[in-house]
């Protein structure tokens, strides 16, 4: 539950305080790196960075079409390790949550509900 | 195993070398991204130290080494920071253009240059190929790791690979040394210039579109039929432990403490048999001499003096051990990853975290280390917090006072004693300290926005014998080396102090001589914190370095009761200093700038005095301000009450 993000929207926030465990309608889908959940993968589809964090982060391989793979991460979930591109690289939420991934196809989405 | 695939490199050398004396020297330089092992190339070729670690951002500045290749002409090899791109962001990114530039003052432009990429993580690596192939310059591609591809079930084509890129191109392992002779073939033929140049089969990208860059770096890949090796399983094993979300702070905490009691009690044996060492060898020179005062000069100042300090040798060997282990195996990052949130919450980043760590060896590596960090305030806030971090020049002071004031009760069993844990107390006082003061600077004159952090996680590795044995010899010839000049001209200096002027014809009572004057000019000063007139000459002879305090108080004491010999210097001090003073003293090294070495590079990184004179002044009033809190708690008899407990 944690792992979903505030990112999420303030729609969903009313429910949860009625009732935690209710469950938000149709299938979680992370938009930016900071809410997959470990061990899901991603596809990188931009970075919201400003222009030299971005080449960084391109050099170390977090490039658009990469899949990312969220792994360990330091103690209370931050700063988090990501496989990508053949090696591990830790980042930060703050700059996770500005890593955008690209939305599975509708009919990808479809297939999931129930 | 490895082969050099060369297209024109290698070859046997044709032409007969030319005048080979005047020849100038032809400069290699090695280039890599971060992590791909250009430091333990850097080694196996030239001979020379050089810190390798397995921690991105160790090397900071170009070194240079003379390679042993059996080419007439001197081929002299320039190491320089690993980089993923010659696009500069960060001050090392600067030097590594600078040099390939040949804009770099002292440094020759390359000739030739060793790309050192690491095979396990081709396509990545390869990326920097694309900007250094346009450099023109004659290059051999090195695959480093060959033995983690293959042991990994990856596979290149180091043949195929060279005709792709139109470059020679070695696969190596440069920790075990298999392979390297084809580097030393390499440099050979190009410094007799029998290298020529073609043009890469695939067009190189354009450099500043890093997108284009990968796709090309595949393309090349792919075309010397790589195939990536599978996930390092042990990593993974490991990180599973290391990076738990209970275990891994526990294991952390495990570590630290573990490392603190090895140093404290483990390096005691060989620390009192070198005491013992120093001892009986300067009786016999005394027992040698006839009475003189070259006997004097020889056996209470230089032998007393300097070996003092010398018996710290293990215990700082032992350190260094344990931080060579911790880089080389690759725990460091992780430690880096575990203290993020916490460096965070001061306002720094998680960069910032490797400078304080080497800081621990030495703030003077460490404030070089600085340069890593891209956002120049975060880079002045570290520069300015790093020697508040223990560096090892205290640990004799420590070990010293601790030895002899605080009594030794296990804490956690017989594991962690009190000792240990008095030390851990000191290591943990100064970081509090320096990221304290990293919050108040960076939330006032330092101010400026977060930089994200960013760090690669390098795969766990075996520490090589061989980069560890390196490590501590280099370590030992550094600490000699102060203890033969700085600390050795000191203790002359002291002694000369303590023997004039001349009362009809004989050296004065320590009391009334120019530094017996010295010390009790400073002692009303130095009396609220609990010191004698005493440790007050061991604290001016100590703002040359730190552990002079201890050869200090081994000269003065050495010559006051001659008596008894056998008595050490930890007796004498348990009658010299109250346990509030005691306390005072470990309180105040663990604060006060006390390092001409950090204040002259402090200058040259800072570009002025400024800031060196602003923080020695903190960090002295620091000193002096908590020391005689600590002074007045104790003889208050607070810490009596924590005793009995």
């Amino acid at each position: 539950m944690q792992k979903r993000s505030p990112d999420t929207g303030s729609k969903m926030q009313l429910s949860v305080k009625n009732d935690p465990r209710s469950v938000p309608k149709g299938p979680f889908v992370p938009k930016t790196l900071a809410q997959l959940p470990q061990g899901e993968s991603g596809v990188l589809d931009r970075l919201d960075v400003p222009e030299d964090i971005a080449r960084r982060l391109m050099e170390l391989g977090f490039l658009p079409g990469h899949t990312i793979v969220p792994a360990r991460s330091g103690p209370g979930g931050e700063p988090r390790v990501y496989r990508v591109d053949g090696s591990e690289v830790a980042l930060r939420r703050e700059t996770a949550a500005h890593l955008m991934l690209r939305t599975p196809s509708k009919n990808a989405g479809k297939a999931k509900k129930p | 195993m490895s082969e050099c695939h060369d297209c024109a490199g290698c070859a046997v050398i044709a032409e007969p070398p030319r005048s080979s004396k005047q020849a100038p020297p032809h400069v290699v330089a090695i280039i890599g991204p971060p992590n791909s092992g250009k430091s333990t190339l850097f080694n196996r070729l030239t001979g020379l130290r050089q810190k390798v670690a397995n921690f991105p951002g160790v090397t900071v500045e170009q070194r240079v080494g003379r390679a042993k290749t059996k080419s007439p002409r001197e081929v002299v090899l320039v190491d320089l920071p690993g980089v993923y791109s010659l696009s500069p962001r960060s001050e090392d990114e600067q030097v590594t253009r600078d040099v390939l530039s040949g804009q770099m003052a002292g440094v020759p432009k390359p000739d030739a240059v060793l790309l050192i990429l690491d095979c396990t993580n081709l396509g990545r690596h390869l990326v920097l190929a694309a900007p250094i192939l346009s450099l023109k310059l004659p290059t051999l591609v090195i695959l480093n790791m060959a033995d983690d591809l293959a042991s990994r079930g990856g596979k290149v084509d180091p043949a195929e690979l060279a005709s792709e890129l139109g470059a020679p191109v070695a696969l190596i392992s440069a920790a075990k040394g298999d392979g390297v002779e084809k580097v030393f073939q390499f440099m050979e033929g190009t410094s007799a210039g029998t290298t020529s140049l073609t043009p890469p089969k695939i067009e190189l990208p354009v450099l500043q579109d890093i997108p284009r860059c990968r796709q090309w770096a595949n393309q090349v890949g792919t075309g010397a039929s790589y195939q990536a090796p599978a996930p390092p399983l042990w990593t993974r094993r490991l990180d599973a432990i290391f990076l738990h979300p209970v275990a891994g702070p526990l294991v952390f905490l495990v570590v630290v403490a573990g490392v603190f009691q090895t140093i404290f009690r483990g390096a005691r044996p060989l620390m009192d048999g070198l005491q013992s060492l120093v001892q009986i060898s300067g009786l016999w020179i005394e027992r040698g001499l006839p009475p003189s005062i070259f006997r004097s000069l020889l056996v209470e100042g230089v032998w007393n003096g300097v070996g003092s300090v010398i018996v710290f040798l293990p215990q700082i060997l032992l350190l260094f051990l344990f931080i060579g282990i911790l880089e080389d195996s690759g725990y460091l990052a992780r430690a880096a990853l575990i203290a993020d949130r916490t460096m965070a919450k001061f306002g720094l980043q998680g960069k910032s975290f490797i400078p304080l760590l080497s800081a621990y060896a030495c703030a003077v590596p460490a404030i070089m280390a600085t340069r890593t960090i891209e956002s120049k305030r975060d880079r002045l806030a570290t520069i300015l917090i790093a020697p508040l971090m223990t560096c090892s020049a205290r640990l004799p002071v420590y070990t010293l006072i601790i030895a002899a004031f605080i009594p030794e009760h296990p804490l956690f069993g017989k594991l962690f004693g009190t000792q240990a844990g008095a030390l851990l107390g000191l290591y943990i006082l100064g970081f509090v300290a320096a990221i304290a003061t990293a919050r108040i600077l960076k939330s006032s004159i330092l101010k400026s926005e977060r930089t994200p952090f960013v760090l690669e996680m390098p795969p766990y590795r075996l520490p090589t014998l061989r980069s560890l044995g390196l490590r501590l010899y280099d370590r030992s010839k550094i600490f000699l080396h102060r203890a033969g000049t700085v600390i050795l001209v000191v203790a002359i200096v002291l002694w000369v102090m303590l023997h004039l002027p001349l009362k009809d014809g004989k050296p004065p009572e320590i009391e009334k001589s120019f530094a017996g004057m010295v010390g009790h000019a400073v002692e009303p000063v130095i009396k609220p914190l609990g010191f004698n007139w005493k440790i007050g000459i061991g604290l001016i002879s100590s703002l040359a370095a730190r552990e002079v305090i201890v050869s200090t108080l081994g000269t003065i004491y050495g010559m006051q009761d001659s008596t008894e010999e056998s008595e050490g210097l930890r007796q004498k001090l348990q009658s010299e200093l109250t346990p509030g003073g005691a306390v005072a003293l470990l309180i105040f090294f663990a604060f006060a700038m006390q390092c001409m070495s950090t204040i002259a590079v402090v200058r040259r990184e800072t570009g002025g005095w400024k800031w060196p004179a602003l923080q020695f002044a903190y960090m002295t009033l620091l000193a002096y301000v908590c020391a005689l809190i600590t002074n007045e708690v104790v003889r208050s008899g607070a810490l009596s009450v924590i005793a009995r407990l």
